[in-house]
């Protein structure tokens, strides 16, 4: 996801006054969000597509494990808050403060990804890989891209946690933060679509 | 100054002659000529297609005449002439806009009510009584399998004139897409699909068709004739692709043409009836009755049979049957033996 | 960023105006200098493409012909299609969004102008890995849609499926960065008092255009994900044996594939709507309904994907809804014709070579319309579907409607490019070669089409009736090949040797003309206060071409940066190395990582 990287990195060439007041990094990221709706959306519309269409087994009812999921979606939707009082802390200019909420957002979201890779390794000794069936393929590309986002996102956490520790976020910077969280939000959103069509309503 | 004076003209020539050209290419060929037209509909399907595409030329042409005449005569009528005022700057004009909106749109009505009438006619249920037809696409040749006869053959479609034809489509590898123009339009055929359509051819002849949908490299080649014949010729050839292969006399050419077919491995992929099971494939229990061999690219004479099993790659590119090195002598002895199963 | 808050002097970083050498190239952010890296590219593209075509025409001259091989037969045209399409088209639009989209809103430069650049460099690297398929085993063979299930490694063992596959995902990347940037660009850019109802009709082009990418892209980024899956590691995405339907493949390659061709003909539609008014003397007829029936065939190239689609056999519903959606898309786009036409009427033209490449546009686009008009009816569809008629119909909407609106758009603005103006002799010649040799190609394709011939054969059999009329596609090719080298002769000694332009040589009425052509680095001196749609055909015109021309003090331009191409070489060998091994793919990987970095914290102020 390259263009998350690009569009969250790109140059701060907007201090000057915008046609609509917004800022440019800020609205690119807003379209970058628009696209990656397409992106998840597709992904998500094959996985329902292809529901109920297997050969042969493991269905999801045979190895999903619904409380440890939902553990793990809670965990995710825990970091969205402390996201939000690492933004709050920064905007205040508290960089001691907004450090270690971006820390306890990385480490939320490092146990999310975690989870996932513990559940993978259960379902593959459930007898579920990448190739076994319909099921498999569209769940574990669709979960594993959603993985990979959140992975993204702790890279990106940690690299401002490093920047807030040695002093470099100071308030007039809380753009970087803001723009991280958003793409947090997001990566949490998509989760909450995830949990409920492929988990839930089975 | 020559070049400008000559625009205006040019463009009205080029399209005057373009539209004769046209109307000459249309009007003037013969199914004959064009023995795959689209134009030519024999069969009911074809001709509702037929007439809503005479509804679509109708109103195609005319558009095509107003809208490049009204832009040709604009650019000839207002093309800057030494001492020309300038130009009032006219921004819109709300009425005239909203009329060039609405017209089109009653236009599209005019079509789309017959489309839509069209679409539901063409893909209803085919009667009952219909005479069913199971292909086949393979890479690259056509199979046909008569569940009421229980008759396989390969690349010759062969339908009784008047009686509805309901035809099954499934593939063996690929997507192919099913196509005799003369009975109306192509049909994908898809893996994992069954997919329907149905006809009734209204004139006995011979017609090509081929698919139409990329398969691979020989795609071009995978072609087929489809014969529509009197409900009693149709019988009499039922009736003979269910009689038995004809059994060689086996000091004779074809008889030792049969022991060659049953030795060097053609039994694997190819079925004769009571002779061997292969299914990969053309079924040639009767392949001495088809008039081309090979996906319909070749006649089906001595000269092209040999050289068929001689080389199909080099006769046909990416052909799956296998080159099992044949000397001429084996080669005679197969043609021969080939050639008795009428 | 890293180690001062004190401002750098704006001076330091402005790039003179005489910087020069290749270096000055590979790390240039100016938006002008990439448009032409662009335009220059892609042009080399299409030349490659058309000699693709040339050869299929070559082979389809004479039934039966030899010329080339059925293997190389399905190279040609798969290829031919793909570059047509992701290397000709969509960056020659690229190049005019990159020159003049800054000049016609009044801005400096683009919203991310590194990321303009890495559009670029990716949009180069994805390109050239994708020929390169050529030398190293056989380029791809499916056909430009690649459908599914002749891609699988089971029908398609070889690498060509795979340069495809990765290039395109490469080549979307480009293209997405593209679409944020123009869209942040025009949305949050625009010069005091442009109002959104007072851009010129091709910015309001370009931002439907930019919306139709970042929301087709990322479905034909999962479409290729999937069947790079499938091929690499063996999972099911379209394997019909392990119950997948390969239909899937089709409907996400067309639900991208039809905005798709929106993305390929609105630019165009832009650019028209610029030359007509300024060589009629009058402005454009009903603009605001011109920029809704843009907007309206935006939205409306989301609900008609199927119609691609009829032979599969969706059923009647599904067939009827999509072809009345698509039969209602005719309505905006008659409108627009309407509205060019009513924009000539009454005024004064001038049939200079970029108005008649306009003219010629609305003239052959008519025809590509109504072709498209008679297969949106899916009977009848069903007999012109993948026959040549359809190859008919894509060339006169993309040769004759991109392809001629590309031309109108390089006769019109070569002036503010270069400075100079072209040989009006030889670009009429150019003109008329080109829609007589087009007409000559293509017209026939229809009949033929009708008359049975499917398109993708490498040979056809004696007595079908093909012969007189392939022939005839395979002589206009040649006369478009001509059109070609009178085009490149006229651009390369107008260059040089044509005569000064001076700022606004045809009178046009946008921003662009306001300033020196060629623009100095900066565009403006002073930033543009607009007051109505056509700012320089308005009776403060004079003044404000005046004033925006007066530098006053340091005017700050983002510096040059190599990050950009870095980034855009790493990410290229780190999706080849999905091909070449890991000892390809890693440093790739370790240089783009590098390079983004360094990127986010290169100082730019």
């Amino acid at each position: 996801m390259a263009v998350a990287d690009i569009a969250a990195h790109a140059a701060p060439h907007d201090e000057h006054p915008t046609s609509t007041g917004l800022n440019s990094r800020k609205l690119v990221f807003w379209a970058f969000l628009g696209s990656e709706c397409m992106f998840f959306g597709s992904l998500i519309a094959t996985y329902l597509v292809y529901r109920g269409r297997d050969q042969v087994g493991p269905h999801p009812h045979d190895i999903f494990a619904i409380p440890f999921t939902s553990f793990s979606a809670f965990v995710l939707l825990m970091s969205s808050l402390t996201m939000v009082l690492a933004l709050a802390a920064i905007q205040r200019g508290n960089q001691r403060s907004g450090a270690i909420w971006l820390a306890a957002t990385a480490l939320l979201g490092m146990t999310f990804v975690g989870g996932q890779c513990y559940e993978f390794t259960e379902f593959f000794y459930k007898g579920l890989t990448l190739q076994t069936n319909l099921f498999g393929c569209t769940f574990f590309v669709l979960t594993g891209f959603h993985g990979t986002h959140v992975t993204v996102g702790v890279i990106w956490l940690w690299t401002l946690f490093t920047l807030a520790v040695r002093g470099k976020l100071p308030k007039e910077k809380s753009l970087d933060v803001e723009i991280a969280g958003l793409y947090w939000h997001f990566v949490d959103v998509v989760w909450i679509a995830i949990f409920t069509l492929v988990y839930l309503i089975q | 100054m020559a070049v400008r004076k000559l625009n205006p003209t040019m463009i009205f020539r080029l399209v005057a002659g373009l539209l004769i050209l046209g109307a000459i290419a249309v009007a003037g060929c013969a199914l004959k000529d064009y023995p795959q037209s689209t134009l030519h509909p024999h069969s009911d399907y074809a001709n509702s297609i037929q007439r809503l595409l005479e509804t679509l030329v109708f109103w195609v042409v005319i558009i095509f005449v107003l809208v490049e005449g009204a832009l040709i005569w604009t650019v000839l009528r207002f093309r800057s002439r030494p001492g020309a005022p300038d130009p009032k700057p006219v921004h819109g004009n709300t009425a005239l806009e909203v009329a060039w909106t609405i017209a089109p749109a009653l236009i599209l009505a005019f079509v789309a009510v017959p489309t839509v009438l069209t679409i539901f006619k063409t893909q209803a249920k085919a009667p009952a009584g219909a005479l069913e037809v199971k292909v086949i696409g393979h890479q690259w040749w056509w199979e046909f399998q008569y569940p009421e006869f229980g008759i396989t053959t390969g690349s010759e479609l062969h339908v009784p004139v008047g009686r509805p034809v309901a035809i099954s489509l499934e593939t063996a590898d690929v997507i192919h897409s099913f196509w005799f123009p003369i009975v109306g339009g192509k049909r994908d055929v898809i893996p994992s699909r069954v997919n329907h359509m149905w006809f009734t051819a209204d004139s006995v002849g011979e017609f090509p068709g081929q698919c139409a949908e990329l398969c691979g490299v020989s795609h071009a080649n995978m072609r087929m004739r489809l014969f529509v014949q009197t409900p009693a010729d149709f019988q009499a050839w039922t009736a003979a692709q269910q009689a038995p292969p004809v059994e060689p006399d086996s000091t004779s050419l074809a008889g030792k043409g049969k022991q060659v077919f049953l030795e060097v491995g053609c039994v694997a992929c190819h079925t004769i009836q009571g002779v061997s099971p292969g299914i990969l494939g053309p079924n040639l229990t009767h392949v001495a009755t088809r008039t081309t061999i090979a996906g319909s690219i070749y006649p089906n004479d001595t000269e092209h049979l040999s050289k068929w099993i001689a080389n199909p790659q080099e006769r046909k590119p990416g052909a799956t049957m296998l080159n099992l090195g044949l000397n001429p002598d084996q080669i005679a002895a197969v043609v021969a033996y080939l050639q008795t199963l009428k | 960023m890293a180690t001062t808050t004190a401002p750098v002097s704006a001076a330091a970083h402005a790039p003179s105006e005489s910087a020069t050498g290749l270096w000055s190239w590979l790390t240039t952010v100016d938006h002008k200098r990439i448009g032409a890296l662009y335009g220059v590219t892609a042009f080399i593209f299409f030349l490659i493409g058309g000699l693709e075509a040339m050869m299929m025409r070559i082979q389809l001259a004479k039934p039966e012909n030899t010329f080339v091989s059925p293997d190389v037969f399905n190279q040609l045209f798969t290829m031919h299609g793909t570059t047509m399409i992701f290397l000709a088209i969509m960056p020659l639009s690229a190049s005019f969004f990159n020159f003049l989209i800054p000049l016609m809103i009044g801005a400096r430069d683009v919203a991310f102008p590194r990321l303009n650049a890495f559009s670029y460099w990716v949009f180069l690297f994805g390109a050239i890995f994708l020929n390169l398929s050529f030398f190293l085993g056989g380029a791809p063979d499916t056909g430009w849609f690649g459908y599914s299930n002749l891609t699988s490694s089971q029908f398609s063992p070889g690498h060509g499926v795979d340069f495809w596959a990765i290039g395109l995902q490469i080549l979307g990347i480009a293209s997405l960065a593209a679409g944020f940037n123009f869209i942040i660009t025009i949305v949050n850019m625009r010069a005091p008092g442009m109002k959104l109802m007072r851009m010129p009709v091709f910015v309001w082009m370009t931002l439907v255009t930019s919306f139709l990418i970042i929301f087709a892209f990322p479905v034909i980024t999962v479409a290729l994900v999937f069947l790079l899956f499938d091929r690499f590691t063996g999972t099911n995405f379209y394997a019909p044996a392990a119950g997948a339907d390969p239909v899937l493949w089709q409907h996400l390659f067309w639900l991208f594939g039809h905005p798709e061709v929106y993305i390929l003909i609105l630019p165009a539609m832009g650019i028209v709507s610029e030359v007509l008014p300024t060589f009629s003397r009058k402005p454009l007829f009903g603009y605001p309904v011109v920029v809704y029936s843009g907007i309206f065939i935006g939205f409306m190239g989301w609900g008609v994907w199927s119609h691609h689609m009829f032979s599969v056999g969706l059923g009647p519903i599904a067939d009827s809804f999509f072809a009345l959606t698509t039969m209602l898309i005719a309505i905006p786009t008659g409108v627009k014709i309407f509205n060019w036409i009513a924009t000539m009427w009454g005024g004064r033209l001038e049939l200079k070579t970029a108005m008649l490449f306009a003219i010629g546009f609305i003239s052959m686009f008519i025809m590509g319309g109504l072709s498209g008009f008679m297969h949106a009816s899916p009977p009848a569809d069903l007999q012109q579907t993948d026959t040549y008629f359809v190859v008919a119909h894509i060339h006169y909407v993309l040769f004759g409607g991109s392809m001629l609106g590309i031309f109108a758009g390089l006769y019109y603005w070569f002036p503010k490019m270069t400075g100079r103006l072209m040989n009006e002799g030889l670009g009429k010649v150019h003109f008329w070669l080109t829609i007589i040799a087009m007409n000559v190609t293509f017209f026939p394709m229809h009949f033929v089409g009708l008359l049975g011939m499917p398109r993708r054969v490498y040979t056809y059999a004696p007595h079908m009736g093909f012969d007189t009329m392939n022939m005839w596609s395979t002589i206009g090719v040649f006369g478009i090949a001509l059109s070609l080298l009178v085009f490149m002769w006229n651009f390369l000694s107008s260059s040089r040797g044509g005569a000064p332009a001076g700022p606004n040589p045809w009178g046009g009425a946008t921003l662009e003309w306001a300033i020196p052509s060629p623009p100095p680095p900066y565009n403006f001196g002073t930033v543009p206060t607009v007051h109505s749609l056509d700012p320089l055909w308005a009776k403060d015109g004079a003044d404000l071409a005046r004033t925006t021309n007066q530098v006053r003090g340091h005017i700050h331009m983002p510096p040059s940066s190599i990050w950009p191409l870095v980034g855009a070489l790493g990410m290229t060998l780190m999706m080849s190395g999905m091909i070449f091994g890991w000892w390809v793919g890693i440093p790739g990987l370790v240089l783009m990582l590098i390079a983004f970095y360094s990127w986010a914290f290169e100082p730019c102020h």
